[in-house]
């Protein structure tokens, strides 16, 4: 058998995928004990959602100011400005909110996830809870896990109303589009099926991203550099496949 | 480098009685052989000693008796178990009657003293608030940190954090303790209260340890058996006074800390001299 060092990327891609799926199963058989320790899991929607709240809350209302913007410049030129508040709607609610807070999360929740599990690693604290007959899988992977898919729709939808509040700023305060047209247009376009897009993206989304966050913290190497590794990894691996996953979810939702 | 002849008179040879039994193990790490052939057995109620310079892979040892690893040939038997039969669910059951000490402590570092020691008994039993709290003081009150207890680990010095982490290992009164190097940069006081703990609890309670580190002197004081490691074998056992009074010369060499002898102190390496010269060149 070929050795990881000699294995072509093709190989080293594969072996990845399945040692993710393998590490996921397991993940999974350990989050029914974990939703059994409410106190665990609540410390790891706080670390990874409250923590994340002001960051998620500043990007939502610059990209909103953004999207009003450009939609107000764009619609404009139709005599259109008064579907400002649809595009906004649709825009924040379907794409931008759980596209941006996906790769924000990744960015900020995902790498203290990563660098927090890796360096339990380093110091020999999983091995140690090992030798206590504790599984680290139970005690430590899956209730950030769980944590990260309980804490990204709550954060994604944060992002759409400040994002809706940024877009409503720009279009009704600054360009003046009557606030009543603004809000009934953004009423009569935004349907069930937009919400129930957004609600499963931004959760498929935090499963993907707390998936390989855990997954590159508990297989670091345990050293300063690996744990380093382990967390451009999960940025870069989280962010390709938060778009990936969009693109499949978008084609479904259609 | 030979290996020298073990002394085998006094080495324990009552396979079982022994808790820990390692039979013709072999095992490699990327291509390098860690062991070719290791026996070696730790009896009941007794004190082993696990001795060898830096890289013999005493440590190594230490993860196959607690199976993190397997062998690649041979048996590991703890318990009267063999590990490499059991499933993870077996040999975590079979953990809860074993206690280990890290080299570094190991501590939760997002959880105090008090809950670190409180860790185990947490997870493994139903005990109320009030008995957790006095078994967690009582232990700590052993390891000298009672007053210590609300502290966070990165406020302990490296001393400290090896007292908490014996006083979690002894929490749940385990019957094999196993030490990974604990004298290392513990001052003389922490360190004659850590060899008279170890030598306590194995009179009192009947604890059978298992000591892995290269200090000689501090050892021999407390060791009924003991072995060295070398090369992947186990090149003398015997009790401590045996060693001592060997005349083997790489067991000579070890225990007196000498220069001269069998065990080289430079890792292998192309000619000194050449080597310089060749670098000025380039």
């Amino acid at each position: 058998m070929p050795s990881s060092a000699s294995a072509g990327p093709l190989l080293e891609g594969v072996r990845r995928v399945g040692s993710v799926s393998l590490f996921f199963v397991r993940l999974l058989l350990q989050c029914v004990p974990a939703l059994a320790r409410p106190r665990l899991l609540i410390a790891q929607i706080y670390n990874t959602g409250s923590r994340s709240l002001i960051i998620i809350m500043l990007s939502g209302l610059f990209v909103g100011m953004v999207l009003g913007l450009q939609g107000y410049d764009l619609l404009q030129r139709f005599g259109s400005e008064d579907f400002l508040g649809s595009a906004a709607g649709v825009g924040l609610l379907t794409e931008l909110g759980p596209v941006i807070t996906a790769l924000l999360f990744a960015g900020r929740a995902g790498t203290a996830l990563t660098s927090e599990i890796g360096l339990m690693r380093a110091t020999d604290q999983l091995t140690a809870m090992e030798m206590m007959a504790v599984d680290p899988l139970r005690y430590v992977a899956a209730p950030r896990f769980l944590g990260g898919i309980i804490a990204m729709p709550l954060l994604s939808a944060i992002f759409c109303l400040i994002g809706l509040y940024g877009a409503q700023l720009i279009g009704v305060q600054l360009m003046r589009i009557d606030p009543g047209v603004f809000w009934s247009q953004m009423q009569g376009s935004v349907t069930h099926r937009n919400v129930t897009e957004s609600v499963v993206k931004s959760l498929v989304f935090g499963s993907a991203c707390s998936l390989i966050a855990v997954h590159e913290g508990y297989h670091a190497e345990p050293t300063a550099a690996g744990v380093g590794l382990a967390t451009t990894r999960t940025v870069v691996a989280s962010s390709v496949l938060i778009l990936l996953l969009d693109y499949v979810l978008t084609a479904a939702f259609l | 480098m030979a290996v020298p002849a073990p002394v085998t008179a006094g080495a324990p040879d009552a396979a079982s009685e022994a808790v820990v039994d390692v039979r013709d193990v072999h095992y490699s790490i990327g291509g390098r052989e860690i062991f070719a052939g290791l026996s070696l057995q730790a009896r009941r109620g007794r004190i082993t000693a696990v001795m060898g310079p830096s890289g013999t892979g005493k440590t190594t040892l230490l993860r196959l008796i607690t199976a993190q690893i397997r062998p690649e040939r041979g048996t590991v038997r703890v318990f009267g178990e063999d590990l490499a039969a059991l499933n993870s669910r077996a040999i975590y059951q079979l953990r809860q009657r074993m206690g280990m000490l890290f080299q570094n402590g190991a501590l939760l570092t997002d959880l105090s003293v008090f809950e670190n020691v409180a860790f185990p008994v947490r997870e493994h039993t139903d005990l109320t608030e009030g008995l957790i709290r006095k078994l967690v003081l009582v232990k700590l009150q052993a390891v000298g940190l009672r007053g210590a207890a609300a502290l966070l680990p990165a406020e302990l010095s490296g001393g400290m954090a090896r007292r908490v982490a014996l006083a979690r290992a002894i929490v749940m009164d385990p019957e094999l303790l196993i030490y990974d190097e604990p004298f290392v940069g513990l001052d003389p006081i922490s360190l004659g209260f850590i060899l008279r703990l170890i030598k306590q609890m194995n009179a009192a309670l009947g604890i059978t340890s298992i000591v892995v580190s290269h200090d000689v002197q501090e050892l021999a004081t407390i060791a009924d058996d003991s072995y060295l490691l070398s090369e992947g074998h186990i090149a003398a056992s015997g009790t401590p006074a045996q060693l001592r009074d060997s005349g083997a010369p790489a067991v000579r060499q070890f225990m007196t800390g000498s220069a001269e002898g069998p065990v080289g102190f430079h890792y292998p390496a192309p000619d000194y001299l050449s080597q310089l010269l060749k670098e000025d060149d380039a």
